[in-house]
């Protein structure tokens, strides 16, 4: 028989009645294309789904905190990883209902695809009440990601050459497996060790499955780790060669761009050397 | 017209005239950052996992967190007007943060609110410059050799550690001031604040290790006030 935890309801309840009462908190509002999300509606969604990782007062220190890898994110310090805006600037609201949505992959992040697309635009109109930035700033412009152009074998070899030339394998090691030499001593900015992604795992990335997804994360970097933005340095249409380049290094996933690039001789010789067990660490021990 | 009121009266006219005829100059406070105690010894940096920057070595640099010199001083230590004194609009040249040979050069750079930090890669490696802010906002830019200066502005007062994260080893501070009397000290531990008109001040001195100290101090003409700092070093 379960056991009704009356001291914990009632500290809840407690909780969601008093936290937050900052004048003005509860007429947060956010939009994301046709939905209109309201604070007061996201306050009780809040504290019946999400204070459990990210804490009754939303800095991240949930009961579940301290036995979670990633800790949940800390809405007080307003940095938020997977963003269409530039590093440094608050996500726009589009981008934390699409986060909401799909989760956060690799991470205990789940997809709340079980909330109505109302509760999730609530939800982001009241995780906007934590922090004072949203009060002072705007939501950064987000960056202009331009059509993707054809993929061609000469993109994916000049992705490559990117791949070396902007040291992208000193994390992320020569196969993209998280196995770089700077690799292990890699810590976020909670002070916690955390690994390089490892493009063997599967096709997702961290913040999506698409090719957008992928130019998001390294033309805005993810904010609160090591991974910075590379939007000074590379240019849009250099940015989708890497991202060609990058699916091929996905070679557990048949994507179009290692279809092709398994269909060239030199393509075909690097995947198949490759070929080992799926190791989901980056361990990548051959046998 | 009470007894108290010519005095105070008297009082008011004589301090305005004694702020009217403060010279341009104003008051100096200086003094010495010195420790008591052993401090940690700073190991020495393994950069064998970075070829192109442990080259330019002969023999390894050590850790900067706690820098001493002669006669127990302490470097690197920021020592700055935090009270008493009204806030400075940022000036126009750039402060510059220069990452070569895979450290940070300086390992403290202080700037002013709002002020331009320019911030140049002169190695030949790529890095990150990954500041970690906790008022000011956080961000993390890629910078690869040959790409132009980085430039950045903070907004609040506060003090920042920076990182690189493809090179662990690498740390340095930003101290970002809320007006223009900051100094950092050097070898020797010796710091001087000049140019503050008349009135009661509290001086802080800033050591990434140490935390801060605070002293008050008063000035009154052109005088210069001796304030110094004695940090207890820490072991570890």
């Amino acid at each position: 028989m379960r056991r009704i935890n009356f001291a914990r309801i009632a500290v809840n309840l407690v909780l969601a009645a008093a936290l937050p009462v900052l004048a003005g908190a509860q007429q947060m509002e956010s939009h994301e294309g046709k939905w209109t999300g309201h604070a007061d509606a996201g306050r009780q969604l809040y504290y019946r789904y999400c204070w459990g990782c990210h804490g009754a007062r939303g800095n991240g220190d949930g009961e579940n905190a301290p036995y979670l890898n990633i800790l949940p994110r800390n809405f007080v310090a307003a940095t938020f990883k997977c963003r269409s805006t530039p590093t440094g600037t608050l996500p726009s609201d589009q981008d934390l209902f699409n986060t909401l949505g799909r989760g956060i992959n690799f991470t205990n992040m789940p997809n709340w695809s079980a909330l109505t697309d109302q509760q999730r635009a609530d939800l982001v109109a009241f995780i906007k009440t934590f922090s004072p930035r949203w009060k002072t700033e705007k939501p950064g412009d987000p960056i202009q990601i331009p059509p993707e152009p054809a993929l061609t074998v000469a993109s994916i070899k000049h992705g490559g050459e990117l791949f070396q030339k902007l040291e992208c394998w000193k994390c992320h090691g020569q196969e993209g497996r998280g196995d770089g030499p700077s690799a292990s001593t890699l810590t976020d900015s909670n002070d916690q060790p955390i690994r390089p992604y490892n493009f063997t795992s599967d096709n997702r990335s961290k913040c999506g499955r698409t090719n957008q997804d992928i130019y998001k994360i390294f033309m805005t970097g993810l904010d609160g780790t090591p991974m910075p933005s590379f939007a000074d340095v590379v240019k849009p249409e250099d940015a989708w060669d890497l991202v060609h380049f990058l699916r091929t290094l996905q070679y557990n996933n048949k994507s179009p761009e290692l279809t092709l690039w398994l269909s060239t001789k030199e393509g075909a010789e690097i995947v198949n050397a490759k070929k080992v067990e799926n190791t989901y660490t980056g361990s990548g021990v051959k046998p | 017209m009470s007894m108290k009121h010519v005095i105070m009266a008297g009082l008011v006219t004589l301090t305005a005239s004694a702020v009217a005829l403060a010279g341009p100059a104003g008051g100096t406070v200086s003094g010495k950052v010195t420790y008591e105690g052993t401090p940690a010894k700073m190991k020495s940096i393994d950069m064998s996992k970075e070829p192109s920057c442990a080259k330019m070595y002969t023999t390894p640099p050590l850790v900067e967190t706690v820098v001493t010199g002669s006669g127990n001083s302490l470097q690197d230590v920021v020592v700055y007007i935090s009270a008493g004194i009204p806030d400075d609009a940022a000036p126009s040249n750039a402060a510059v943060f220069t990452q070569k040979g895979c450290r940070y050069i300086p390992h403290v750079l202080a700037f002013q609110v709002n002020q331009e930090i320019k911030i140049v890669n002169e190695d030949q490696t790529s890095h990150n410059i990954h500041p970690l802010p906790k008022l000011n906002r956080e961000w993390n830019k890629s910078q690869p050799p040959g790409t132009p200066p980085i430039s950045e502005k903070y907004d609040k007062a506060e003090f920042i550690p920076v990182k690189c994260n493809v090179h662990p080893w690498m740390h340095g501070n930003f101290a970002v001031m809320k007006n223009s009397h900051y100094t950092i000290t050097g070898d020797g531990g010796a710091f001087s604040l000049a140019n503050l008109p008349p009135g009661k001040y509290t001086v802080t001195a800033w050591q990434e290790s140490y935390g801060d100290q605070s002293q008050e101090v008063t000035i009154s003409g052109s005088e210069t006030k001796t304030v110094n700092f004695v940090f207890k070093a820490k072991p570890y």
